[in-house]
């Protein structure tokens, strides 16, 4: 069964906190519970997520564009709404107060952008093989050199060779959704591992979008640190003897043997997440009109550019699809296949340099001569829907008729 | 954790591995007054180890197992390095994860347990080498420091990096010749714990693991005092004897002579003075237990 909760978890539903929320069966609170319209900045909404989310432990660094979301969870921390609040001294540090604190048992936030997630990065796949559920935003920036504090998701790249789960957010309303929504899959005693929930900084974190919520006085039952597929560091469990020679040092089949089948382990606990994952944020991909001979497959904020495109081109009568890629580990690769199967040209817009998305879509579909990597912009800046529309008029030989690539 | 929670279900009992039913019936979880006296005459907490023969490191390990005030509620954080191999083997839970974030780890830790079992003794105790306490988590040493976060650090310090094969650390004297300091080190042994108390411990020691008795006493005082008023510093000489270019059975005499007058491990102690009333206060408590035992 997908999204269990544990007895300790269902023995609390109704109950309430010191705050006086009340823990809600996750199902009500996604699906049911009644919803009010907001009008907040992402930064806003990553602290009213987090506000009904019983995070026991965030810990906060400063970087741009994570900083105001970082501060804000710290006055839910002095409302009593998260159980403890510190600043690290670097992301390295932090990411590594945060397994500690997921070592200890607790639900664990935080949020990095950019340089701070290449700092952090060695904690990554070590979260992953520790098997440990925190949850951090990553609020994509530049991360090149000269410095960059701009919009631009090349650290994604990096992440997906973590074994983390990686979703990417293209709205505030998915972010809001998806923080509560990622602690739920993540913690699945068959999943159990880390999240990432990306988005595009400064276009989701500082622009107002309307959201809606669900009822303040709802929240997420707490996480119950016994249902982790590894014993809980809190000398609450036998001590075992972990094992009778420690595998680091050991140059043997047995040692390589162990850790590579708890890499294949990691990575198939990813892998099922999917079913967690579907019924919770409806599909992997979310997909519109995929019989035309045009698509654009993108993730995060190319998708609404992406929808902005179509909207032009179909003024032109050029009909084009879209394939919204809503997480990226698990990766959608089956979906994907079956999505542009119909498809002659299939467009990837992306916020950075390499084009990431475009090679994980070119590694998965047949034909992929099909796929036209682009068009890419990188270091902050911004993509007009017209940018998107004069690729594809140029890939079909088109007349261009937008101003974007014109100049003056 | 309490005892019953090691207890062996009596059909399984016959197929538990023997070390574990030791553990069970004859290790000293919540003995009052527990000590390195309790080697030999009771189950330690270390199985083995895969460190070299005669490593004072295995000292080390035995005596604090058995000197932790309450090892059934202690969790330990290690990193990366010779003490990596034997955690393990520990049977009190322990955390590895990265190289010099051992610190960073057990603030998580300590906040987690604080958190989930208010009012209850939930000890951290980190240990690990000086490459990871003082080169490349530094940063993390102190600032767990600064932030006054109640736990205790024990840095092992073999004045290099033994596990990498000998590499010049920040805790090397000045003028050895090793791997990585091929004209001998330039500069002086990193005086960290001069450095701990500047930077908020409440209880500093520097020695050796030469005496028992006193690595007890020093534990004890630093996981009490941690507990209690904040974070505690011990940094203690344990040889590579390998490196250094010792023979097995010269690891005690190489301690020995380290911590004479004048040597880099004469015994150094810094207490804060609400730690210094702290332990009189515990002495006094002891003496009165004592008392009371006898009269009884």
């Amino acid at each position: 069964m997908a999204n269990e909760l544990s007895e300790v978890q269902r023995s609390l539903i109704g109950k309430q906190n010191k705050k006086g929320q009340t823990y809600t069966d996750p199902q009500h609170l996604f699906f049911e519970a009644p919803r009010t319209p907001a009008f907040f900045t992402g930064s806003e909404v990553i602290k009213e997520a987090i506000r009904r989310a019983s995070v026991d432990v965030m810990v906060a660094y400063p970087i741009t564009p994570q900083s105001e979301a970082a501060a804000l969870i710290g006055e839910l921390y002095a409302e009593g709404y998260v159980a403890d609040y510190m600043r690290g001294e670097s992301e390295f540090a932090v990411m590594g107060q945060c397994a500690g604190a997921a070592f200890g048992g607790a639900r664990v936030f935080t949020t990095t952008a950019g340089p701070g997630t290449m700092r952090a990065f060695e904690n990554f796949p070590m979260w992953v093989g520790s098997r440990l559920p925190i949850q951090v935003i990553v609020t994509c920036r530049g991360i090149n050199s000269p410095l960059s504090i701009q919009p631009d998701t090349l650290e994604m790249y990096f992440l997906l060779g973590t074994g983390m789960l990686v979703w990417h957010a293209e709205t505030a309303q998915d972010f809001f959704d998806w923080i509560l929504k990622g602690y739920i899959v993540a913690e699945q005693p068959d999943v159990h591992l880390p999240i990432a929930v990306c988005c595009d900084g400064f276009f989701v974190t500082h622009t107002k979008d309307t959201v809606l919520l669900t009822p303040p006085e709802m929240c997420l039952p707490p996480y119950d640190p016994y249902r982790s597929p590894v014993p809980c560091m809190d000398m609450e469990t036998p001590p075992v003897r972990m094992m009778r020679d420690p595998f680091v040092m050991k140059s043997n089949y047995i040692s390589y043997m162990t850790h590579a089948s708890w890499q294949e382990e990691t990575r198939g606990a990813c892998e099922r997440s999917r079913k967690h994952t579907i019924p919770m944020i409806g599909g992997l991909i979310e997909a519109e009109n995929t019989d035309a001979e045009i698509l654009i497959v993108a993730s995060g904020t190319a998708v609404s550019q992406g929808r902005e495109a179509i909207r032009l081109l179909e003024d032109e009568g050029i009909r084009v699809g879209l394939v919204k890629v809503k997480t990226l580990r698990p990766w959608p690769g089956q979906e994907i296949r079956e999505a542009t199967k119909n498809a002659k040209h299939i467009f990837v817009p992306e916020f950075n340099v390499i084009g990431w998305l475009a090679q994980e879509v070119k590694a998965t579909i047949p034909d992929n001569h099909r796929v036209i990597a682009g068009p890419h912009v990188a270091g902050g800046m911004t993509m007009p829907a017209e940018v998107i529309v004069e690729a594809i008029q140029k890939a079909l030989g088109r007349h261009v008729t937008t101003l974007a690539g014109r100049g003056s | 954790m309490s005892k019953e929670k090691i207890q062996i279900c009596p059909e399984f009992y016959d197929i538990m591995p023997p070390e574990y039913r030791d553990l069970v019936e004859q290790a000293t979880y919540g003995k009052e007054g527990r000590g390195w006296k309790d080697i030999g005459q009771s189950k330690e907490l270390i199985e083995s180890h895969s460190l070299c023969a005669g490593c004072p490191e295995s000292m080390a390990f035995r005596y604090i197992l058995a000197s932790l005030p309450n090892p059934e509620d202690t969790v330990m954080v290690g990193s990366t390095g010779c003490t990596s191999l034997v955690f393990p083997m520990v049977a009190v839970h322990n955390i590895h994860s990265l190289f010099g974030n051992q610190n960073a780890v057990a603030s998580g830790l300590k906040r987690a347990l604080s958190v989930r079992f208010p009012g209850r003794i939930k000890d951290v105790v980190v240990l690990a080498g000086d490459g990871a306490t003082v080169d490349i988590g530094l940063d993390m040493t102190l600032q767990a420091w600064f932030r006054q976060e109640k736990f205790t650090t024990i840095c092992f310090d073999n004045e290099l990096y033994a596990n990498t094969g000998g590499q010049e650390s920040g805790l090397m004297r000045k003028g050895f010749v090793a791997k990585m300091a091929p004209v001998g080190k330039t500069f002086d042994k990193v005086r960290l714990p001069e450095i701990a108390r500047e930077s908020g411990c409440a209880y500093v020691v520097n020695c050796t693991v030469s005496k028992p008795n006193l690595v007890e006493k020093v534990i004890r005082n630093a996981v009490l005092i941690a507990r209690e008023i904040g974070p505690t510093y011990l940094q203690l000489y344990t040889p590579c004897i390998l490196e250094i270019g010792k023979n097995s059975m010269e690891g005690l005499q190489e301690m020995r002579d380290s911590e004479k007058p004048g040597e880099r491990f004469r015994y150094y102690e810094y207490v804060t003075d609400s730690a210094k009333q702290f332990l009189a206060d515990l002495e006094a408590k002891d003496k009165q237990t004592a008392a009371t035992a006898i009269e009884a």
